[in-house]
């Protein structure tokens, strides 16, 4: 009956950058067993190594460089990855946060405020988590709908660049970088257009 | 009219045909100027078919915030649209060029469909003025201590997911004051977005919201603005590309609304009272022109109808200042009813003998008094609805009255003045010496209809907790498809159908927000508690100067920078980056107060006129409630319609906010009890009726004796009607019970006429005309019942049958047991007293 206010949360399209580099993130690291590749180390190997999804979990160390501040903030916790589409950064310290994508929503848990987001009210995010599945499919031209891929080393010490196509996307996040060795990866680097960056190392934990 | 024919009145005894020239001409003149009169009336009224004639006269307060919200209240002006069919992106096209059009158009106060219109300025007064705004300003919280907390917690926020969040606004806003105050807004209610407009949450439909300019009560202007919805669809649709166009084409518009509501209503009874008029008019005029085979004999028969439906219109918008169209509606059946009068007439004066000139003399003498009794007897019932609180019922009634007592006077005192000398309809007392034959076997009946009486007794007994239906939406004209596309497009809106609110109100808009926060205090602590589950209130976006101030005062002064250089001791913030900080606060102590034009051209506007308006001089403040959910996981879910709220805790907050003026008000309570209010004075009226009609029964016939079998038959008929429609699992509403009434009223002719006296008779021709009348009442009413409109249907499947019923039953029960039946001249009843009239 009474109209309810619709408040833009503008702000919260910010979170966006950290959901992608997080769904980049379980995309590619969240992996089970080892495999023997080939030597000549292809998107294409890549791709088909990370589209071997499931379950997956990982400890993570993010540092944030920030031009507001004299020095870096580090936070740490957990991720975990379940197919086909739960993916879930739990933040431990400095604080407790919980931020979770399950299928079209997302949310952020912090003490007791809770955001509940829908990824369609957000195009940018949306088109970004649609890549991403598309990526854990093995589906390479997903990912190439929103990024300009570019993979560089060998299968050791692999970086992937991903440069954003889309315009929405590009106005926050200017590159994310992933870094890896076969089908594990070792960090997630996010440069934002201002400067700010910000550094994920991330740790397969063994069990599942 | 009955005054200006009492002259005539006189002369009754004479022949008409001897009445002087001048009486004849005085009579006549009379009538025809009262017509006038009444057609100059006519075309002056303000024919209506809203929700005003269910709504109270003088309503107590919480009644007023129902009729505030339904008639006057910003809500309802809104009209919610929603376009389905075809593909999201079409679907998007689709509403984005229809707000565009609209939004330039002056009948729309605002046009929301999710496109970022207002979302900068809304951004910017919310920023500039949060300070103002925010709750949490206090003095505390910008101490060296408050503002290291701040800090920190910022600095927390800034490591964590949510760090994005709050790095823009970081150097102006670091205690992260337009976070609060978004979160207290609570936006969980928005609609979702698809391809940048609001869409249902199955992604089906898309969505928009129009607010018009008129009030919900305008229902002009509203059909205008539907209108005006509809061409701005078919031009969008028509302006996609061909690649759209297969998509457009299965596209469709869908509009609901109280004023949406309104325009179908008035669409739906028009309609029917045009279709439901011209069907009972032309079965009527078909049996009248089987029986006469006369068109002279139809028109003169017709005339006391039409005088008497003219009379009860001008009555009632002379009494009223408008008409509804129910009342309207209802018009059509007293067709049935007073058509009865003229084939009394014309078919009873026929038997009264050869000389043309005397026999209607005679009808006056013999047949008039019986005809009047039934009359008064229908007056009696329908006066008692004149004493109705309920606006609908009380306009029957007057209609009723002026209609019957109209048609009446005309029959008895014009209508012989106009019929040509020679006038005679043709023998018809054929049928009725066929019926006659048979009287003395429907007689034998006597025993099973009682057994079928006490069967309808039973089942009405039986069915005596489930008997009548107490929602008021049990009238409502609405179709159950409409309403269910409201309650999905209102669910998709995320504006649950509010149920509960409190009303706050003041002198002035400042008391009235004052009270508002006294209030919304006490309910934040039953929010926190978990006894509520939220509430909406103005104070949010403009709260009162009070407040306001007091926010400012707790604002720090110049020692801000020293404070803040202590406060980010130890903690990594770049020196300097707060200066933008200082300078806004700087700028928000002195600032002047948030007032509510400043909200003009923001989407905060519409938010607090739905909640701040004014009444007369005072100001009133509405805070809709919402119900402590189930399922706290799932806060943009409709999950409103099983909680409840407790009214006792809710007056005991008011209780504790010191305020007592302030009411707490459940709306569909209040409706029902209101409905329910008008259902149990209708019942007292309608057996004060009844008693009006047994006094005057008494009065008139003398006989206790008499009396019973004019009203047993009429009360058996009655009873079987409602067994009837128990049976069909209809369940009672109060239009039922007028139905009732009217069963009384036109059966108790029949009654009074089988009945007889000792010396009356049932002689074939008044036969033939009781069982005439009752065919045209039966096509009069009968047709209702195939109505789409509840309230006429409801009147239709009672009277319809029941007059039938009535008839049958008054056959057999109402004649005396020794048989007046017989071939006697005349049927005289009621023969003391004709000169009185």
């Amino acid at each position: 009956m009474f109209f309810r206010f619709p408040v833009v949360v503008r702000a919260l399209n910010c979170l966006s950058a950290r959901v992608i580099a997080i769904a980049t993130l379980c995309a590619t690291v969240l992996l089970p067993t080892p495999q023997v590749f080939a030597a000549d180390w292809t998107l294409d190997q890549l791709m088909s190594a990370l589209a071997r999804n499931g379950k997956g979990r990982a400890s993570f160390v993010e540092t944030k460089t920030m031009a507001m501040l004299d020095r870096p903030v580090v936070s740490s916790g957990e991720l975990s990855f379940t197919a086909p589409d739960q993916l879930e950064k739990r933040t431990i310290k400095p604080s407790a946060e919980i931020m979770a994508v399950k299928g079209g929503t997302v949310s952020l848990q912090r003490g007791a405020q809770k955001h509940v987001l829908q990824l369609a009210d957000y195009p940018e995010l949306a088109g970004f988590i649609a890549s991403i599945r598309g990526t854990l499919a093995g589906d390479r031209r997903a990912l190439e709908q929103a990024f300009t891929l570019t993979l560089e080393g060998p299968a050791e010490r692999w970086m992937l660049t991903l440069k954003p196509v889309q315009e929405k996307l590009g106005r926050n996040v200017h590159l994310i970088r992933i870094a890896g060795a076969r089908e594990n990866i070792a960090s997630i680097e996010i440069i934002q257009t201002d400067g700010d960056r910000s550094v994920m190392a991330i740790t397969r934990l063994p069990g599942q | 009219m009955s005054a200006s024919a009492r002259n005539p009145a006189r002369t009754s005894a004479h022949v008409a045909a001897r009445i002087p020239a001048r009486i004849r001409l005085l009579a006549l003149g009379l009538w025809a100027a009262g017509l006038l009169v009444c057609v100059l009336i006519v075309s002056r009224t303000t024919f209506t078919t809203d929700l005003s004639a269910f709504l109270p006269q003088s309503p107590t307060r919480e009644q007023q915030v129902l009729l505030d919200q339904l008639t006057d209240g910003v809500v309802s002006r809104l009209i919610l649209v929603g376009i389905e069919g075809g593909d999201a992106s079409t679907r998007a096209a689709i509403s984005k060029d229809m707000a565009a059009q609209l939004r330039n158009d002056a009948t729309f106060a605002s046009i929301g469909n999710g496109e970022p219109v207002n979302a900068e300025r809304d951004q910017r007064t919310l920023f500039d003025n949060r300070y103002l705004l925010s709750p949490a300003v206090t003095s505390q919280r910008f101490s060296t201590e408050g503002l290291h907390g701040a800090l920190a917690e910022t600095l927390d926020l800034l490591s964590s997911s949510a760090g994005m969040m709050v790095k823009p606004m970081l150097p102006r806003d670091p205690t992260a004051e337009i976070v609060k105050l978004v979160e207290s807004l609570n936006a969980s209610g928005r609609p979702r977005l698809a391809e940048g407009a609001w869409a249902s949450r199955d992604g089906a439909r898309a969505l928009l919201l129009a607010q018009t300019r008129a009030h919900g009560t305008d229902t002009d202007a509203h059909a205008d603005a539907m209108a005006r919805l509809r061409a701005a669809f078919e031009a969008a649709r028509s302006r996609l590309g061909p690649d759209a166009a297969t998509s457009a084409r299965s596209s469709k518009l869908l509009m609901t609304g109280p004023g949406v509501f309104a325009v179908q209503s008035r669409q739906l009874i028009e309609e029917e009272v045009t279709r439901l008029s011209i069907v009972s008019i032309a079965i009527i005029v078909c049996v009248l022109l089987l029986v006469y085979r006369s068109f002279t004999a139809l028109a003169l028969g017709l005339l006391p109808v039409l005088s008497g439906a003219l009379a009860g219109i001008a009555a009632v918008s002379m009494g009223f200042g408008l008409i509804h169209g129910i009342t309207l509606g209802f018009g059509t059946t007293l067709i049935g009813e007073a058509v009865d009068y003229s084939i009394y007439l014309f078919v009873q004066s026929r038997q009264a003998g050869m000389d043309n000139g005397r026999e209607r003399s005679d009808w006056v003498r013999d047949f008039w008094p019986t005809i009047r009794l039934g009359i008064l007897t229908s007056i009696a019932g329908f006066a008692s609805l004149l004493f109705s609180s309920f606006p609908g019922l009380a306009q029957l009634g007057l209609y009723s009255i002026a209609g019957l007592l109209v048609a009446a006077a005309v029959t008895r005192f014009v209508l012989p003045l106009l019929l040509p000398e020679n006038f005679r309809i043709r023998d018809v007392s054929r049928p009725g010496l066929f019926l006659l034959a048979r009287l003395d076997g429907l007689r034998l009946l006597r025993w099973p209809l009682l057994i079928v009486v006490a069967g309808a007794v039973l089942v009405v007994w039986q069915q005596r907790d489930s008997l009548w239906n107490t929602e008021l939406s049990s009238l409502s004209p609405v179709s159950a498809a409409d309403i269910a596309i409201d309650g999905a497009l209102r669910a998709d809106m995320g504006a649950p159908d509010v149920r509960y609110m409190i009303v706050v109100d003041g002198e002035s808009r400042e008391a009235a927000l004052q009270a508002a926060e006294k209030v919304t205090a006490q309910l934040d602590l039953r929010v926190a508690r978990g006894e509520l589950g939220g509430y909406e209130s103005p104070t949010r976006f403009l709260p009162s100067e009070a407040t306001q101030r007091a926010r400012q005062a707790s604002l720090p002064g110049a020692d801000l920078a020293q404070r803040l250089a202590q406060a980010s001791e130890g903690l990594p913030f770049r020196a300097g980056l707060f200066a933008p900080f200082i300078a806004d606060i700087a700028a928000a102590k002195s600032r002047s107060l948030l007032k509510r034009s400043d909200l003009d051209d923001t989407s905060l506007a519409l938010a607090v006129d739905s909640m701040l308006f004014q009444r007369g001089t005072r100001w009133n403040v509405v805070l809709p409630l919402k119900a402590a959910s189930m399922h706290a996981d799932a806060p943009t879910s409709v999950t409103g319609a099983a909680a409840v709220i407790e009214p006792a805790n809710m007056r005991a907050a008011l209780a504790a906010a010191g305020q007592p003026g302030a009411v707490f008000v459940d709306l569909k309570a209040e409706s029902d009890q209101l409905y329910s209010g008008y259902l149990r004075q209708a019942s007292l009226l309608a057996l004060g009726g009844l008693a009006a009609i047994c006094v005057l029964l008494l009065a008139t016939l003398r006989s206790p004796v008499r009396v019973l079998r004019v009203l047993v038959p009429l009360a058996a008929a009655a009873i079987t009607v409602v067994a009837l429609l128990c049976l069909a699992g209809q369940r009672l509403t109060i239009l039922h019970l007028i139905g009732l009434l009217l069963i009384v009223a036109v059966g108790s002719n029949y009654a009074l006429f089988f009945s007889g006296g000792k010396s009356a008779a049932m002689t074939a021709q008044t036969l033939t005309s009781l069982v005439l009348a009752n065919l045209t009442t039966v096509a009069g009413f009968g047709v209702l019942g195939f109505s789409e409109v509840p309230v006429l249907q409801a009147i239709g499947t009672t009277v319809g049958p029941g007059a039938i019923l009535a008839l049958l039953y008054s056959a057999v029960l109402a004649t005396p047991a020794n048989g007046g039946v017989g071939t006697s001249r005349a049927a005289p009843t009621v023969q003391n007293d004709d000169r009185r009239n």
